[in-house]
C-alpha cells in the first residue's frame, strides 16, 4: 500500500486571531501555525493501515510556518517520506491546493490519497473531493473507519452519514478518502524520539510550479463574529436562585 | 527517611545505574516490602517498588516496563522515605524505569498525551498562549517587573510557574505573592513570556526528551538576566532547579516561596496585622516536604498569622498522604478513575476535615485545584476551603484593600 497523506496547518487559536489592516486576512505578528486536526487523524489512519497491510507513507504538505515542525512529527510517529511544496501561491484555496497535491501524486504511484475531512479555515471540505476529481479516483468521506483489501484492489470504507448513523462503502484503489477521525487517537510521539528524527530526516522539497489555476472567488471581508447572546449568571441564596429560574422557564411558556 | 540535603548524581542512565553508589546500594534490598505498603497506588500496582528491584535484580524489568505499572506512580517519595536500606527509588531508579516505560507505552493516556504535547508547544500543560503567562500581574495590585522587557539586574528572579501564571485559582496565588515581595521591598522580576514549565513533572512521567527541551530553554532564558537568587512558587519547580538543573550548570541559591518568606519571618510578621479566625491544617507536599525536607517553614508562617490555629492531620511531615499530582499524576485522573481507583486527593481531603479545620493549607500550586475539586467531590466544600500559605499571608497583611 503506497498512500500520500495530505497535511494543512492552520492558524493556531491559542493566540487571539485579529483581522490585519486590510480587512482580508488575519495579522500575521503573532499568527502561529498548527497542523489541521482532521488532518492529524488522516495520518494516523495512514499508519494503522501500514501497520496493518506494510507499505509506504508519504506525508506532504505546503510550505508554511511551523510546517517543518509537523512534517518531522509525522516522521517521528511512523512516515517514511515527508515533503514540502515550495514556494505555494499565496492564500492557494482549495482548488489550487487540489491541483499542486494532483500533480505531487501523479509524480509516484499511490494507492490511496488520505487527508482530514475539512480544516478549521476551510469547512467546506472541498479538498479532498476536489482532489480527487483532479485525480479522476473515487473519492468517499466523512470517513471514521478504513479496511484495506489490497488484494481485491478495493477499501471498504465507514462514513458518517448524520444521526449517528454509518454507511459502508466499498471503493476501488486507487481512491482519495477524506478522514474524519481515525479509529485510534493520533499516537503520541516522545520528544526525544521527535528530537533524533530532526538530526537524522530530510525534508524533501518538491517544486509547486504546477499549472495553479488563479482564484476567481477572493476574500472581500474578514471579520471577528458579533456577540449575539451572554449567558445571564444567577447569583443569591439556593433559594433565590430556585426562584429565578422558575420565572425565567415560566417567562419563556416552558414550565 | 530521605536525605533532604544529599545531592543527587547527575548523568545517571540506566546503564550507568548499578555502578553508582545508589545503584549498588538498591542492590542491597533485603524485601521487607515497607516500599510497597507504604505506596498510595500500592495495592493496585502489578509491580509496585518491591517486586520492581527483584525484578530488576532478576534482569526481569522488561516485564514491569511492558506491564505498565508505573503509569500509578505518582512519585511521592513515601518508598524512598520508609526504606530501612535507603535506596534511592523515587529520586533514581523509578525515573529511571518510567523512562523506558514511557518509551514502550504502545499509548499515552488522553489526558497525559495532551497535556505533554500542550507543554511542548506552549510551555505549559494546559495549552495557553505563552504570550499571556504574565498577564495576572495585571490584577495584582502591584508593580511586577517583566525581565526580557526590562532587563535591569534583579535579586530575586521569581520563577511563576504553570499553575500560578494561568489557573483561575492559582493566579490568586501568583497575584497574592507578587503582594507579598512588594511588602516586603523585594526586588524582584519574572521571565514572563519566556518562562516555560520547568518540566519536573514531565521528567517523572518518564518524557525525558521534553524535560530537556524545557531545560534548555529555561536555562537560555536565565542566562540573559542578571539576578542573584532564584525563588519559586512551584514545588516542583524547587526540584527541578534543585536537583535537575543544578546538573546543567545552574549554580544560583535556590528557594521556594515559603523558605524565601520563612527566612525574613522577623519581616513578615510585623505586616501580619489581620485577624483570620481559621483552624487551619497544612498538607505537606510531596516534593517540599519528603524530598526537600522543608517542613518547618511553612508551619513557622502559618503560626505568625494572628487567629491561625494549627492544627495536624493523621499523616503528616514525612508520613504525609500524596495529592496524586506527581509524576504525571496531575492529568492521569480520569485514567486512574476508568481503573476504579480512588483519587488520592480524595483521600487527602476527608484527612483534612476530620482533622477539624477549616482552611486546608498548601504550597504546591497543583493542590489548590486537586484538593477544591475533591472538596466539591465530597460534598465538603462548604465545610472547608483551599488556601495557599501565601495566600494567607497575604490576605492577613490587607490583601488587595491595604495596598
Amino acid at each position: 500500500m503506497n498512500t500520500l497523506v495530505v497535511l494543512r496547518m492552520v492558524p493556531d487559536v491559542v493566540e487571539e486571531l485579529v483581522v490585519d489592516a486590510s480587512g482580508k486576512a488575519l495579522d500575521s505578528q503573532w499568527l502561529r501555525f498548527i497542523l489541521n486536526e482532521s488532518d492529524e487523524h488522516a495520518l494516523e489512519e495512514a499508519l494503522l493501515l501500514k501497520e496493518q497491510l506494510g507499505g509506504v507513507v508519504t506525508a506532504a504538505a505546503l510550505d508554511a510556518p511551523e510546517v517543518d515542525d509537523a512534517l518531522f512529527t509525522a516522521a517521528a510517529k511512523g512516515a517514511d517520506r515527508v515533503m514540502k511544496v515550495a514556494r505555494p501561491p499565496d492564500g492557494a484555496g482549495a482548488w489550487a491546493q487540489a491541483a499542486i497535491f494532483a500533480r505531487l501524486a501523479s509524480l509516484s504511484g499511490y494507492d490511496l490519497i488520505l487527508t482530514g475531512v475539512q480544516a478549521s479555515d476551510e469547512l467546506d471540505g472541498s479538498l479532498a473531493p476536489m482532489l480527487a476529481a483532479q485525480m479522476q479516483w473515487p473519492y468517499a468521506g466523512p470517513v471514521v473507519a478504513v479496511r484495506a483489501e489490497p488484494a481485491a484492489r478495493e477499501v471498504i470504507v465507514e462514513c458518517e452519514v448524520g444521526g449517528g448513523a454509518r454507511s459502508e462503502f466499498r471503493a476501488p484503489l486507487p481512491c482519495v478518502l477524506g478522514i474524519q477521525a481515525a479509529e485510534k487517537p493520533p499516537r503520541y510521539v516522545a520528544v526525544s524520539r521527535l528530537r533524533q528524527v530532526m538530526r537524522t530526516t530530510q525534508i524533501a522539497e518538491v517544486d509547486a510550479s504546477a499549472e495553479v489555476p488563479a482564484p476567481w472567488v477572493t476574500v472581500s471581508t474578514l471579520r471577528q463574529p458579533e456577540v449575539s447572546a451572554r449567558a445571564e449568571m444567577l447569583e443569591g441564596s439556593l433559594e433565590e436562585i430556585a426562584e429565578q429560574l422558575a420565572t425565567i422557564l415560566a417567562q419563556r411558556g416552558i414550565l | 527517611m530521605i536525605n533532604a540535603t544529599a545531592v543527587l548524581p547527575c548523568d545517571v542512565t540506566w546503564d550507568t545505574f548499578v555502578e553508582t553508589d545508589a545503584g549498588r546500594n538498591a542492590l542491597s534490598c533485603i524485601q521487607c516490602g515497607m516500599c510497597a505498603g507504604t505506596c498510595p497506588y500500592g495495592d493496585a500496582m502489578d509491580y509496585p517498588p518491591r517486586r520492581l528491584i527483584a525484578m530488576w535484580q532478576a534482569g526481569l524489568v522488561d516485564q514491569v516496563i511492558r506491564s505498565q505499572s508505573l503509569l500509578l506512580c505518582v512519585t511521592c517519595y513515601a518508598c524512598a522515605a520508609k526504606c530501612p536500606r535507603g535506596i534511592q527509588l523515587t529520586q533514581l531508579l523509578l525515573p529511571l524505569v518510567k523512562a523506558l516505560a514511557f518509551e514502550a507505552m504502545p499509548e499515552v493516556p488522553a489526558e497525559l498525551q495532551k497535556a505533554l504535547m500542550n507543554t511542548l508547544r506552549y510551555g505549559n500543560p494546559m495549552g495557553e498562549s505563552p504570550r499571556k503567562r504574565a498577564q495576572w500581574a495585571d490584577g495584582a495590585g502591584v508593580p511586577v517587573r517583566v525581565l526580557p522587557l526590562d532587563p535591569k539586574p534583579v535579586d530575586v528572579l521569581w520563577f511563576v510557574e504553570c499553575y500560578p501564571s494561568y489557573h483561575p485559582r492559582g493566579i490568586d496565588n501568583a497575584r497574592a505573592t507578587a503582594r507579598v515581595f512588594h511588602r516586603l521591598g523585594v526586588d524582584f522580576g519574572i521571565l514572563g513570556p519566556e518562562e516555560k514549565c520547568t518540566g519536573e513533572c514531565a521528567r517523572l512521567a518518564g518524557e525525558v526528551g521534553l524535560f530537556d527541551a524545557l531545560e534548555e530553554q529555561n536555562l537560555k532564558a536565565l542566562s540573559r538576566c542578571s539576578f542573584r537568587r532564584l525563588v519559586t512558587t512551584g514545588a516542583h519547580a524547587y526540584d527541578a532547579f534543585k536537583h535537575q538543573y543544578s546538573c546543567r550548570g545552574f549554580a544560583r541559591p535556590v528557594d521556594h516561596t515559603v523558605t524565601f518568606l520563612a527566612e525574613r519571618l522577623t519581616e513578615v510578621k510585623p505586616l501580619l496585622h489581620k485577624k483570620l479566625n481559621h483552624v487551619v491544617t497544612y498538607h505537606d507536599s510531596c516534593t517540599l516536604g519528603r524530598h526537600n525536607g522543608i517542613f518547618d517553614q511553612p508551619r513557622a508562617l502559618l503560626r505568625a498569622i494572628p487567629g491561625v490555629k494549627l492544627v495536624e492531620m493523621v499523616h503528616y511531615r514525612e508520613g504525609s498522604l500524596c495529592c496524586g499530582g506527581g509524576g504525571g499524576g496531575m492529568w492521569l485522573d480520569t485514567y486512574y478513575k476508568a481503573k476504579g481507583l480512588e483519587r488520592l486527593s480524595e483521600r487527602r481531603v476527608r484527612e483534612a476535615v476530620a482533622a477539624g479545620a477549616d482552611v486546608l493549607a498548601v504550597s504546591c500550586p497543583y493542590e489548590v485545584s486537586r484538593f477544591e475539586d475533591a472538596l466539591k467531590v465530597l460534598g465538603y466544600d462548604q465545610r472547608m476551603i483551599v488556601r495557599d500559605v501565601t495566600e494567607l499571608l497575604d490576605e492577613s497583611m490587607g490583601g488587595m484593600q491595604s495596598l
